[in-house]
């Protein structure tokens, strides 16, 4: 679950977000949209406490984040999977090294991420390409990459931050479909973008950021012109 | 824990092959400066034993005799000179006993004296002050008696060459602390090109949730292992200049100071320790400021 109570983030004179209140529950897909400058980055960054919020409340899984300090930032960003527009691969690390790194840093045995990284692998489809470079994988193979990596933790939620952004279109379903996919095992899955047949053909949540403020959320379609 | 070790070091050791260039230009930097430490070191430490082993000269006077003078007259001269405030001992030498203490000190030149027909030292009367301060006036006194030739006193050399010793050890240490810091700086420097290189994947370790130590590990060893490895390569290269110096000049530097060098072995044995700690120190810290502005957040 995440929870925004009266959230406001400025900088400078700019304000990115002005008393925002939302709240994601368990198990939801949400799409995050909104023109560029609409706070749509700032609203992951604070989820992932990349910046602090001005003032308001922040909670993921029920954890106050705005409380964390430096050193339980790591321990917090493990239980959040993200996938970026540009992949944000390790590229001289192979795709299993790339996935198992996730777990690595958490210190878990060798064994446990020889068997587990495969599956992660298999599951998102491109299991033969365990020993390849991310340079040698397509567009499409490389944010199947990263979603492996993003899910290897089984995180509670997955941030999305324009998955498809850089995908042709029928990449992109294959993306969205592997989204649904771990959504359907419970996963909350936020999701920025700006793909308007995306978001009108899945019929999800629809969040709607302007001005740093929700004009509108909504189940159903990509409408920007609330 | 173990394996948690296991993985920076395994780490650290890929990073070097991935970016051996710059391992190259770390260790070439790091070794350079402390080859130019080690030199240092070795004349400090040389000159050191030296001013210790003349100091123990100080409160000796020498009065060399004119050849005029028999070895009864000269111990007439003993009594009298028993009787002065502040001596201690008063020994006669006589020009056989100060040709065999020369033929020691030339050591394997010795040879060289044999070919002299007449011995052409001095007969002389050692004389010990109870104190070095007093050495000077006995000297003096000495000077006034019949039938010597000069007096050998060693006070103004050892004044001297301390204050040198004090200038040349007090410039070592200014130009050590100027080399150590030049040396993390440019350690720090070369690691910052691989962390530059890298600060995206340092970003994305951190997005994944990696800790601040978890990134900084196999950079700090890393460091560590450069810093360990010039300080190798710089102990073998002085402990070998140094043998082949001891081994070509050693004894010409014996007949010119009456010395010898400082034995090599207790010299490589301190100076490895020196040399590993030093590296080492420079090779972490200079890691550790590269780093720093990376994992700000």
């Amino acid at each position: 679950m995440i929870e925004f109570d009266h959230v406001t983030k400025t900088y400078g004179k700019n304000t990115a977000l002005k008393d925002v209140s939302i709240t994601i529950n368990d198990g939801d897909f949400v799409f995050v949209i909104g023109m560029s400058g609409a706070g749509k980055s700032t609203f992951i960054k604070l989820i992932l406490k990349e910046i602090e919020a001005d003032s308001g409340l922040i909670r993921v899984e029920g954890k106050n984040v705005t409380s964390l300090s430096n050193r339980q930032i790591p321990e917090h960003r493990r239980n959040i999977g993200i996938v970026f527009q540009d992949f944000r691969l390790l590229e001289n690390k192979t795709v299993y090294e790339n996935v198992a790194f996730a777990m690595e840093i958490t210190h878990q045995t060798k064994r446990s991420i020889a068997k587990k990284v495969p599956q992660a692998l298999n599951m998102v489809g491109i299991g033969r390409y365990a020993d390849k470079f991310p340079g040698e994988l397509s567009a499409g193979e490389q944010q199947r990459v990263a979603i492996a990596r993003a899910v290897i933790n089984k995180p509670k939620v997955i941030i999305a931050d324009e998955p498809t952004g850089n995908l042709d279109p029928e990449t992109a379903w294959e993306i969205m479909a592997l989204l649904e996919q771990i959504n359907m095992r419970g996963t909350t899955v936020v999701m920025v973008t700006h793909a308007k047949d995306i978001v009108d053909r899945m019929k999800k949540r629809v969040v709607t950021l302007s001005g740093g403020e929700i004009v509108s959320d909504v189940q159903g379609a990509y409408n920007l012109n609330v | 824990m173990f394996r948690r070790i296991g993985y920076t070091i395994r780490q650290s050791f890929k990073q070097m092959g991935r970016h051996k260039s710059m391992a190259f230009a770390s260790v070439f930097a790091i070794t350079a400066m402390l080859l130019i430490l080690g030199i240092f070191f070795i004349i400090t430490i040389n000159l050191n034993t030296a001013t210790a082993s003349i100091r123990q000269d100080y409160n000796n006077i020498e009065i060399f005799l004119l050849d005029s003078v028999d070895e009864k007259e000269a111990r007439e001269m003993m009594t009298q000179i028993e009787d002065w405030e502040n001596v201690d001992t008063v020994q006669y030498r006589d020009k056989g006993e100060a040709m065999d203490i020369l033929k020691e000190r030339w050591g394997d030149n010795a040879y060289l004296l044999d070919s002299l027909n007449e011995n052409p030292l001095p007969n002389s009367i050692l004389v010990t002050a109870v104190d070095l301060e007093k050495a000077q006036g006995l000297a003096q006194q000495s000077e006034e008696l019949d039938g010597v030739e000069n007096v050998r006193y060693y006070k103004d050399t050892v004044d001297k060459l301390i204050t040198v010793t004090n200038y040349i050890q007090i410039g070592a240490l200014i130009l050590m602390i100027f080399l150590i810091c030049v040396s993390v700086v440019v350690v720090s420097n070369t690691i910052k090109l691989t962390v530059l290189n890298r600060a995206e994947e340092i970003s994305i370790m951190k997005y994944v949730g990696a800790t601040n130590w978890f990134i900084r590990g196999p950079f700090l060893v890393e460091g560590i292992i450069l810093g360990g490895m010039s300080a190798l390569l710089a102990w073998g290269l002085t402990a070998f200049v140094y043998s082949r110096i001891d081994a070509s000049f050693g004894e010409q530097i014996f007949a010119m100071l009456s010395m010898p060098l400082v034995d090599q072995g207790f010299l490589a044995f301190n100076l490895v320790w020196i040399f590993l700690a030093l590296g080492i120190s420079i090779g972490a810290w200079g890691s550790l400021i590269s780093m720093r502005r990376f994992l700000d957040t």
